[in-house]
């Protein structure tokens, strides 16, 4: 037997911090339980504590704009943002500005899409690039989702520059990149919302906002992407870049960047997902597109229409993210000798000679140039029919499920949570912090939550942890028994894991679509998309962390003649656990970034503020606000990281 | 410069890697040991080491992994800046070189091969090899034209337009070798450039590479961790052990008179007689007479051996190239080194 199966998970952590987080606990539990006879300022922050510093962030963000006359800076930047739209608007749909040219007849980008999906992969991305755009010029969906293409091929170029250059700089300097990590780690948990009130603030609203929202929020994940890549360049190929005798600058063009060609386009990848998702969102601040017409459709409850809309987002996605993939893992291959030129550039030429012929086709006939309104298919009929046929079939179920979580799970909950002392969860929280991770992690876990009792936010805090708690625990329940079946034979779980990345692709926001179609607008479909959204890195990473566990310990288990469920129980899923908390982690993070999406739904957390203070443009407000969200994410994500690591170290994974 | 000059010549060249590396050697006195070094949180990868390699010479560097033979070689070419003593490369001190300066000595007199190829998967096999003349700023032209040239030298021909992955081992590091011998360099490091290939094809590239020196005779430096290669190819081997080289010496000389326990525990499983030749035991012609028809004193023992159990002469003459009888060998010192000698 090989040295791994000497190393079968016992199960012995033996933290030696747990007296103290137990102390810490009973602490907690004496404060809720003499809540009666404790002073005021130990139920609630007294006022008097509370630090206003939404006036803080207000005052140094009106000396940025005005009196360092960055709105200048903005303004400037912003002019040549909304000059590229423009030409963009004007080639994709017609928009009247220079060039004037505008706008290019649908048959034509669809054809140029089957060639590039064809170059990339082969027919299938062929066909899914090229029928999206027939899709969607056939639903008589072209401006909307050209609006919004628009502003992504802006947008994207933009994020990808500005990542590399901060990628580069991160990579040169240990400080930069010291200054830069804990910004990212801040940056990539807030909620998306949090970002458009500030460029309101400086920007306005409409497209050239929604842009410039998207360049932002897009950038973090090519920083990281270019710094991984670089610093994974092997040590001999730049030796021997230094020994062919390149200049720093020649290193860094010709052997440093070349070399880190996937991990950069994987963050070109991450990139246009985030400005999908985000362009989508944008609708918020008056982005038209197909954000926009989802965000009235659902409004007014067109569940048919907004299907429609729903699954062109979708469709873009998949098709975004498999092309982009595609670029990234194509590897570079030789033409033989002597292949002719035409050979060699077959799909440039073939994307040439039918852009131009459908150019052609589209001046003789006007329905390959544009489909009208009135031309389009829809298939709203059907969809509304069978939504409501099944809404009437599952009716009763709903009702009972509506009624039975609000009067059982979610009432209770969000009383008692709102009930507790604030104290109370604070000492809670600092136990939790001190038996996964001693006295640092207490300390964190204060900080993080302390801060936003400082804010002034609690109830609403409250409530937003509470309706993510309750989630994740419903997406729990869901999550891991999906993926304990999808773990079982290896077909199921890559197709299991297939389906999940390809749901990870969609924006957040198409969530929304069945779960208003099923329970209409409230706390229930705020919950049920939650859910939905934060199951599916559960299943992932269950699947992942089962399928992980190496074969040795598989088969010792075996011939100790361990049956299936006790191969389950006391191997494979102790194993796994270090990967399964990756998932919870991630799956806390969706909850908080989709809780504060659905806030137009109807909650009374701290999205809901959040959208009065974009409909305010409360710039103080709204970080604050979107702060409270980021350190309850990331307190999340420092617990199950430490967790997950001492897990790891005591099963000898590490 | 006279031609006689060592083309690099290494003086108390130390390489400690650790914090203030620098300020802790200048503390060290005597001849410190690699576990002090280290427990005083150093790693010493290169410890007073002082050669002279000349020109068109072929250094061999052995040693077990960890040894520092990497980290010697690329203290040469100041890959990596040296912690203590100085490298003279053609005289001149690279430790006190301008990035320019060093750019230019790289660009114009070395070439380096590595163990993984270090190829840039982005390139094709012209574009790789074409690489450093590019970086020169020479014209596209002149760059295809010399590359093609490599190539042929090498035996790529017709694959010009690959990319590394679509290339075995072997061929990825004869798009190595011929990269580091775009620019002509008169100086050559090899850091275990058949290390990574299978032994048959390591053995057909020793032959390429023993048949491409002998073309171009340059000053080489050759690292490898396998004997068997290293007498294949060298003129001279350093032994190094926990950075410090234990001798440097002409492959006989070292299996004939380790200089420290180490090197003999190193050469102890090595046949002698096929290492060393006639020439290297024989004594001056003043020592002793003999006569009849002289052996040829190239040949290695163990290729005299038939010749040697059967005559029955106690001297034997021994003839250098022309034919001139240059030395006297006592067949006993022969049969000895041939059966081993009674301990
Ligand atoms: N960058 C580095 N930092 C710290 N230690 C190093 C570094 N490079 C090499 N070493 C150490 O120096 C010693 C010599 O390494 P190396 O020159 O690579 O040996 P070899 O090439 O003979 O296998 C080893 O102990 C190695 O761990
Ligand atoms: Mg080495």
């Amino acid at each position: 037997m090989s040295e791994q199966t000497l190393q079968l998970p016992k199960h012995q952590p033996v933290w030696n911090h747990q007296r103290t987080a137990w102390s810490i606990l009973i602490f907690a539990i004496s404060i809720a339980l003499f809540k009666g006879v404790l002073p005021a300022g130990f139920v609630r922050l007294p006022d008097g504590l509370v630090i206003p510093f939404a006036d803080g962030i207000n005052a140094a963000f009106a000396f940025l704009r005005d009196d360092l006359g960055l709105i200048h800076v903005t303004r400037a930047f912003a002019d040549m943002v909304e000059w590229l739209l423009n030409v963009t608007g004007n080639l994709l749909y017609g928009k009247n500005r220079w060039p004037r040219i505008g706008p290019i007849p649908w048959t034509v980008i669809a054809s140029i899409g089957f060639v590039v999906g064809y170059a990339l992969q082969g027919w299938r991305l062929s066909l899914l690039t090229g029928g999206t755009f027939v899709w969607i010029a056939v639903m008589g969906q072209w401006k909307w989702a050209m609006e919004t293409l628009s502003v992504i091929v802006v947008a994207a170029p933009f994020s990808i520059l500005f990542g590399l250059v901060m990628g580069v700089l991160a990579w040169k300097s240990r400080r930069v990149e010291a200054v830069m990590n804990p910004v990212l780690n801040i940056a990539q948990s807030l909620p998306h919302f949090a970002y458009m009130i500030p460029v309101v603030v400086f920007i306005g609203v409409g497209p050239k906002a929604g842009a410039i929202v998207t360049i932002i929020f897009s950038v973090p994940p090519m920083i990281r992407m270019s710094l991984l890549g670089l610093r994974k360049v092997p040590e001999e190929v730049i030796e021997s870049g230094h020994m062919c005798g390149a200049t720093r600058w020649q290193l860094l063009r010709h052997v440093r960047i070349p070399t880190a060609r996937t991990e950069i386009l994987v963050g070109v990848n991450q990139v246009i997902m985030q400005c999908l998702a985000m362009v989508v969102l944008a609708s918020f601040i008056g982005m038209p597109g197909l954000g926009q017409k989802l965000l009235q459709l659902l409004q007014s409850l067109k569940i048919g229409r907004s299907a429609e809309i729903g699954i062109t987002i979708v469709l873009l996605a998949v098709v975004l993210d498999r092309c982009t993939k595609a670029w990234a893992t194509k590897q570079p291959a030789h033409f033989e000798k002597g292949t002719p030129y035409v050979v060699r550039n077959k799909f440039l030429l073939i994307g040439v000679v039918s852009a131009v012929l459908f150019l052609a086709l589209a001046q003789v006939f006007p329905i390959l140039d544009q489909i009208g309104r009135r031309q389009a298919f829809t298939i709203s009929k059907p969809i509304d029919a069978i939504a409501d046929w099944i809404i009437v079939l599952i009716d009763p179920i709903t009702q009972w499920l509506r009624w039975f979580l609000i009067t059982w799970v979610l009432i209770p909950i969000r009383d008692g949570v709102l009930w507790l002392p604030y104290i109370s969860v604070l000492a809670l929280l600092a136990a939790l912090g001190w038996a996964i991770g001693g006295l640092r992690s207490a300390a964190i876990c204060l900080a993080f939550f302390g801060l936003i009792a400082l804010s002034g936010w609690w109830d609403r805090a409250m409530i937003t942890v509470y309706t993510v708690m309750v989630s994740v625990v419903i997406a729990a329940c869901i999550g891991f028994p999906l993926g304990i079946w999808g773990s079982f034979t290896p077909r199921r779980s890559s197709a299991a894991l297939l389906i999940c990345d390809t749901l990870q692709t969609f924006p957040s926001f198409i969530y929304l679509i069945p779960v208003v179609m099923l329970f209409g607008v409230n706390d229930v479909a705020v919950v049920g998309a939650v859910v939905l959204f934060a199951a599916v890195p559960l299943v992932r990473y269950t699947i992942e962390g089962l399928r992980q566990v190496p074969e040795t310990l598989i088969e010792a288990a075996d011939m100790s003649g361990a049956t299936q469920m006790q191969t389950l129980w006391h191997v494979r899923l102790p194993m796994a656990l270090p990967t399964i908390m990756v998932g919870v982690n991630q799956s806390t993070m969706f909850s908080l970034f989709m809780v504060i999406i659905a806030a137009f739904i109807g909650t009374q957390d701290l999205g809901q503020e959040m959208q009065r203070a974009l409909s305010s443009t409360d710039v103080g407000k709204g970080l604050v606000l979107g702060l409270a969200v980021a350190f309850m994410g990331l307190m999340v994500d420092h617990l199950t990281t430490t967790w997950a690591h001492r897990k790891k170290q005591a099963l000898g994974l590490i | 410069m006279s031609a006689s000059s060592p083309v690099i010549s290494c003086r108390n060249v130390w390489k400690l890697f650790g914090a203030n590396s620098k300020s802790y050697l200048k503390t060290l006195s005597g001849n410190p040991s690699f576990e002090e070094i280290r427990a005083a949180g150093h790693i010493a990868a290169v410890r007073d080491v002082s050669l002279d390699i000349a020109q068109g010479e072929m250094l061999v560097i052995m040693g077990l992994s960890g040894s520092g033979k990497s980290t010697f070689v690329r203290c040469l070419s100041r890959l990596i800046d040296i912690t203590g003593g100085e490298v003279r490369v053609e005289g001149q001190n690279i430790g006190q070189m301008s990035e320019k300066e060093l750019i230019n000595l790289r660009r114009n007199k070395m070439g380096m091969v590595f163990q993984s190829f270090g190829l840039l998967p982005h390139r094709t096999v012209l574009d790789n090899i074409a690489f450093p003349l590019e970086m020169r700023g020479q014209d596209k032209h002149a760059c295809r034209a010399r590359a093609l040239e490599v190539i042929e030298l090498v035996g790529l021909s017709g694959r010009e337009d690959y990319f590394p992955r679509e290339l075995s081992g072997g061929q990825q590091q004869r798009v190595g070798i011929a990269r580091s011998l775009a620019i002509e360099p008169d100086i050559w490091f090899l850091d275990e450039p058949f290390s990574a290939l299978d032994p048959l094809i390591r053995r057909e590239m020793q032959d390429e590479f023993l048949r491409l020196q002998a073309i171009l005779g340059k000053t080489i430096v050759f690292i490898t961790h396998d004997f068997d290669e290293a007498l294949r190819l060298a003129d001279r081997i350093a032994i190094m052990k926990d950075g410090v080289v234990e001798q440097c010496d002409t492959p006989a000389q070292i299996v004939l008179n380790p200089a420290t326990e180490y090197v003999a525990k190193f050469t102890a499983e090595i046949e002698k007689s096929r290492v060393v030749q006639a020439q290297v035991l024989a004594k001056p012609i003043t020592e002793a007479s003999a006569e009849g028809r002289p052996i040829d004193g190239s040949q290695t023992i163990h290729s005299l051996a038939r010749m040697l159990v059967n005559d029955t002469r106690d001297f034997l003459p021994v003839a250098a190239q022309g034919g001139v009888v240059s030395g006297i060998l006592n067949r006993q010192d022969a049969l000895d080194v041939l059966l081993g000698a009674d301990t």
